[in-house]
């Protein structure tokens, strides 16, 4: 009563640093007293629960059989003009006489469990989980399995056993070395290499149509794949995957091109690979002001103006760049490949890029 | 044919070749540029409209954009944007600006549509534009599937696969697109308000805007036949819906379960 | 019922149909011997102890709604054009995984329903299996004897996120897409051998058309698999082990306090598979969940805002958006040897997790190094009366969880109008501070329960009964507990540090001397329970306190 706290150290509860001397403890006073419910007592109050859980069973069948009628008066076969709202109303009609039927059951049950079942808690012994003698009985077992096989007086057979056994996993895990091809050099490449001399188009994604370098005025940002790309019947993905470039248009006196690369945009046109540095997803999102280049997987942000220098996030090299030029019917083309791996970095990827420039 | 072939070995072929290639070209060139002074024809303005659309241009709007549009240290010159950049800004509320920030938001017009018709006609008289698209590309009656295709392509990576919006850098967001009007979605295409690249009509093409347009009404007014869409944001909206609703559900049951009757 | 006795009592005959054939099993299989050890075998009962059941019976629903999907996905990449239903995509090129998994959602009755049925419990699942651990780890529960379920328990997490991930990836969506893009990337990051395992995974360049194909396999037939095994061991050792229970009167380690299993925890434990089918049953009834036909077929040029994995692999996510890739001028990635080490994503792809899971696996062990405590524990703590570990499991909690949020970086930079810049600057800052704070703060709230829990032994509980006392002063009325209550708050060790103990050379080792350090950790702060003889005292000294109102009391409330 009164103050719960008097403040002095000996009473207060105690952040005590050790050694508390006080070992008396408090005793187990045993199981509570068992309360009776009021359907063990009042035989009404069973029959109302008795009849509850009967509803709630009820509750299940009408549950099934919403969910037949769901499923068999709504069609939504080839043909029948069968629109999304339809489709909402049956997966909503299935779902509900599932629940119904599911939940009828389950509250069901529990009802009837806590309500009319006894629920006198009960005390069970634990037993050790191993005693004493069955250890005991285990290792005289296995002293004479031991001793049976002969195995330590046998030592070239342990040996030669143990080899086998070692060596025997080995096939299977050789047998799935046809799971790919070696990588080899395929990373390198992209199919923006001119192709026997004829230079790649520039087109755009997704019909493939070439680009004119008048189309693309100031603020405007194509999304562009190679010549041919949308005409290869095998491996189209694969080298979707790699040539996917963004293009766009700046003013000519912001870009800033470094010592090699003066001849790589076309009147203040770029063209950057769209497969961010970091782990592959398409850096596509483009702030026509701010000329940042930002990717929505991982926020890395690549600064167009400074040759696509990362500016924020886990990227850690700048995008790789096409050197682009206009052929002579005004369409853009690539004037050689990328002139390093596009993409994620890889083990060999800096061999790679010195072959590439070599 | 015979006569032809034998003529392309005459010394005089490759000038023609060149002539001609510049005549086609150069024709090219005359028919889009007056495709887009066409377009630009096609939303006629009074000279009065014009003159109502100065005066309220220099009472709103010029302390920023500057007397004629010319552009000041707060605003950008105006002169050649054409009147759907004029349309799509004024008509959704983010002109006039609130204030000075990261991005103009969304909010109640603040002129009425006599008014902005006036201002984009102002405008247009600056300098030749984007024009505010014709009723036809309007329709929504365009290749949906099509349409789709163009969306992810061009627009997913910033507003969502399904129109949700995203978020861009520092502070700038793409915003979602349901409940913008056709009108409003074309207008930004082509004049690419704020951050938003331009899409021209040569990038993206007009039936390929119509197709977009249809895209995005036909994703709208479907819903989601799943049910409540959880704002269409993927996977992070249905984590946090298990944890918090899934679970919290469940643990309410499990509460129940192993309470004692009364 | 009786039939226990089987071989040596032939002479029973069962006199209906159903007592012949069940005597005809039991005499051949044993079945009374197994009822007669389990029919009244007791659990304890305790809403905390369902989330195993939950992720138990997510899994069995996920192996129904997963076969019904499987009589119509086809997990083939060749190329082919839509010719369902859903107009929005008609005639779209596209893969045969999805073009299959659109058929499901709109042409096949039930398929919808049955796959957010599928995805829903899989969320679920794993989500029940991290709620598990949480109650696992703050209870204590992990303890000898329980270190090896412990280890299933956690192998069962990283199954069912491996199971999760790929059945994500089956629909060959657009965002999957771009998910197995992001691992892709992760992989070729492995030194020497990345792109090789990389090669070997997707057979061939990224995307080939092998890798639906093959994770299909893994999600269908080899993960379930796995999972199955690891469940049958984990119940087989609850079984060996009986269940734990919260502490209280009547409960020790020696016994198990509860209801038995028939009728009324078999009833309760079987009712509640149907209620938590049924909760999911609401869920994909009215609730959307990958809405594979927003995000259109998968294709290595588009992708959407807001592409992030499902949950559970959030957090490796989230560590790859926080890790910065130039620190100044240190790039992160860099040359070696003539080789490339790309350490701005193997670091936060590894390292986290690698913590994360090394911690998880160890901890029994960490635990019971440093309290050198060998007894069996079968009574749990209450997270309160183990300050120390529950402040560490609050810090690796909260350590989760600012990874996790970073996963939806751009989400809370778009609904709470903040930069995303400055919510990955924030993140960054919480990764390294946010477990220090939590490990504080927690020690000190579970102190201060201790506390609180001392006082309401001594001096009873808080009436909110105001008294006004002759002489004019108020106090508050205090119940005194009954002595059951009262055990409650008692009854648990509160044990002392351990100094550093000699060998049997009689010499202190170092690690010794790091095992008392680390002990010292542990268990300073520490809040005694109450003993009968403070009891007494309280009661000595308050008795009159009240009566003669002495003039040392004052208000303190």
């Amino acid at each position: 009563m009164g103050n719960h706290s008097d403040g002095s150290p000996n009473h207060s509860g105690t952040v005590a640093t050790a050694g508390q001397n006080e070992v008396e403890k408090f005793q187990d006073p045993g199981l509570p007293p068992h309360r009776l419910r009021l359907a063990d007592t009042d035989p009404k109050a069973a029959k109302r629960a008795e009849r509850q859980v009967a509803v709630l069973f009820g509750a299940s069948v009408v549950g099934t059989l919403i969910f037949l009628v769901a499923y068999f008066a709504i069609d939504l076969g080839a043909g029948s003009g069968a629109n999304i709202a339809t489709i909402r109303l049956q997966n909503a009609l299935l779902g509900l006489g599932t629940a119904f039927a599911m939940l009828g059951i389950g509250t069901g049950i529990v009802h009837w469990a806590k309500a009319l079942m006894p629920d006198h808690e009960v005390s069970e012994e634990r037993h050790a989980i191993r005693t004493e003698e069955d250890r005991l009985a285990a290792v005289r077992i296995v002293d004479d399995i031991v001793e049976e096989t002969g195995i330590k007086r046998r030592p070239l057979i342990r040996n030669t056993l143990l080899g086998a056994v070692a060596l025997a996993p080995l096939p299977a895990i050789a047998v799935f070395g046809d799971l790919g091809p070696r990588p080899d050099n395929k990373l390198a490449h992209t199919m923006w290499a001119p192709l026997e001399g004829k230079l790649k188009r520039l087109t755009r994604d997704p019909d493939g149509t070439p680009i004119k370098a008048s189309d693309v005025t100031l603020g405007s940002a194509f999304h562009v794949i190679p010549e041919g790309l949308n005409e290869l019947h095998e491996g189209k993905l694969n080298e979707k995957a790699k040539a996917v470039v963004l293009l766009m248009r700046l003013d000519p006196a912001s870009l800033k091109p470094s010592a090699g690369r003066e001849d790589w945009s076309y009147n203040g046109i770029v063209a950057y690979s769209k497969i961010c540095t970091h782990v592959g997803c398409p850096v596509a999102l483009y702030e026509q002001q701010t000329h940042h280049l930002l990717c929505p997987c991982h926020q890395s942000t690549f600064d167009l103006t400074q040759e696509c220098k990362v500016i924020f996030g886990p990227a850690s090299r700048p995008l790789p760049q096409l050197p682009i030029a206009v052929d002579n019917e005004g369409y853009l083309v690539a004037t050689s490949d990328f002139k390093e791996p596009v993409g994620p970095s890889y083990w060999e990827r800096d061999e790679h890029e010195r072959s590439v420039n070599s | 044919m015979k006569a032809l072939s034998q003529k392309r070995r005459h010394p005089l072929a490759v000038i023609a070749l060149l002539l001609m290639g510049l005549l086609v070209t150069g024709g090219l060139y005359a028919v889009a540029t007056t495709v887009n002074e066409a377009k630009a024809s096609t939303t006629s303005y009074s000279a009065s409209d014009t003159a109502e659309g100065q005066k309220l241009f220099e009472a709103n709007c010029a302390t920023c954009h500057g007397m004629g549009a010319s552009g000041t240290q707060a605003g950008p010159a105006l002169v050649g944007v054409g009147a759907a950049a004029v349309d799509f800004q004024v008509g959704t509320g983010r002109m006039p600006m609130q204030m000075n920030g990261p991005q103009a938001y969304k909010k109640p017009a603040q002129f009425n549509e006599t008014q902005t018709h006036q201002l984009s006609g102002y405008v247009a008289s600056l300098g030749a534009g984007p024009a505010i698209p014709e009723e036809h590309l309007l329709d929504e009656k365009g290749n949906a599937a099509e349409g789709g295709e163009l969306f992810r392509v061009n627009c997913a990576m910033c507003h969502n696969a399904a129109a949700a919006g995203g978020a861009l850098t520092r502070g700038k967001f793409a915003p979602a697109l349901a409940d913008v009007s056709g009108k409003h979605i074309y207008e930004a295409m082509v004049s690419g308000p704020q951050n938003m690249p331009v899409f021209n009509d040569a990038n993206v093409t007009p039936e390929g805007k119509r197709d977009i347009i249809t895209f995005l009404k036909q994703i709208e007014s479907n819903g989601s036949p799943g049910g409540a869409d959880l704002g269409s944001l993927g996977p992070v909206a249905e984590g946090l819906f298990v944890w918090i609703a899934g679970l919290g559900v469940i643990i309410a049951f499990t509460i129940w379960l192993t309470s004692r009757t009364s | 019922m009786s039939a226990a006795s089987t071989a040596e009592a032939p002479a029973f005959v069962a006199k209906t149909k159903t007592g012949r054939i069940t005597d005809f099993v039991d005499s051949r299989v044993g079945g009374s011997g197994i009822l007669r050890e389990f029919g009244r075998k007791v659990f304890p009962d305790h809403w905390s102890f369902m989330f195993g059941e939950v992720a138990l019976y997510s899994f069995v629903i996920l192996l129904l709604s997963g076969t019904f999907l499987t009589f119509w996905f086809d997990p083939s990449m060749a190329e082919t054009r839509y010719a369902g239903s859903y107009v929005p995509l008609k005639n779209v090129e596209m893969s045969v995984a999805y073009s299959s998994s659109l058929n499901i959602s709109f042409d096949i009755r039930g398929g919808l329903f049955m796959r957010q049925v599928h995805h829903w419990s899989a969320l679920l699942f794993v989500a029940s299996i991290a709620v598990h651990m949480l109650r696992v780890f703050f209870t204590g529960a992990f303890r000898k004897p329980r270190e090896m379920n412990w280890v299933v328990g956690s192998v069962l997490l990283i199954l069912a996120m491996a199971a999760g991930f790929t059945g994500y990836s089956l629909p060959d969506d657009l965002l999957s897409g771009n998910g197995l893009r992001i691992i892709d990337g992760v992989i070729k990051a492995i030194p020497v051998v990345g792109t090789y395992i990389s090669f070997f995974l997707f057979g061939g360049e990224f995307p080939g058309t092998a890798v639906i194909g093959r994770l299909y396999m893994l999600h269908i037939l080899l993960v379930p698999a796995l999972i199955l095994l690891m469940i049958v061991l984990h119940l087989f050792m609850v079984v060996v082990h009986k269940h734990t229970q919260y502490p209280g009167p009547g409960r020790n380690d020696g016994n198990v306090v509860g209801y038995p299993l028939g009728p009324v925890y078999a009833a309760k434990a079987g009712g509640f598979f149907f209620i938590v089918f049924g909760v999911i049953a609401l869920m994909a009834a009215f609730f959307t969940i990958n809405p594979i036909w927003n995000y259109g077929p998968y294709d290595p040029s588009p992708v959407s805002a807001g592409t992030q994995p499902d949950w559970y692999i959030g957090f490796v996510d989230g560590a790859l958006r926080l890790m910065p890739g130039v620190i100044g001028d240190f790039h992160f990635e860099y040359v070696i040897f003539g080789y490339t080490l790309t350490l701005n994503v193997l670091l936060p792809a590894l390292v986290p997790a690698g913590i994360l899971f090394t911690v998880m696996f160890m901890y029994p062990w960490i635990e019971r190094w440093i309290t050198k405590d060998d007894r069996e524990h079968h009574v749990l703590d209450r997270p309160r009366n183990a300050p120390t570990r529950t402040a560490i499991g609050a810090a690796g909690f909260v350590w989760y969880c600012v990874m996790w949020a970073a996963a939806g970086s751009d989400l809370i930079a778009t609904h709470f109008h903040v930069s995303l810049n400055d919510v990955t600057y924030w993140l960054r800052a919480l990764f390294f501070v946010g477990p220090i704070i939590a490990y504080i703060v927690t020690k000190r709230v579970a102190l201060a329960l201790q506390r609180k829990d001392r006082e309401i032994a001594l001096h009873g509980r808080e009436t909110g009964r105001i008294v006004r006392l002759p002489h004019g002063e108020f106090i508050e009325v205090h119940a005194p507990l009954d002595e059951y209550k009262r055990y409650k708050l008692v009854g648990f060790e509160s044990p002392v540090p351990l100094p550093a103990v000699p060998n049997e050379h009689g010499v202190v080792t170092r690690k010794e001397k790091r095992r008392a350090f680390l002990s010292r950790w542990f268990f300073e702060d520490r809040v005694a329970p109450a003993t009968p003889a403070e009891l007494e005292a309280a009661h000595g000294h308050h008795a009159p306190a009240v009566e003669a109102a002495e003039e040392s009391k004052t208000l303190s409330h």
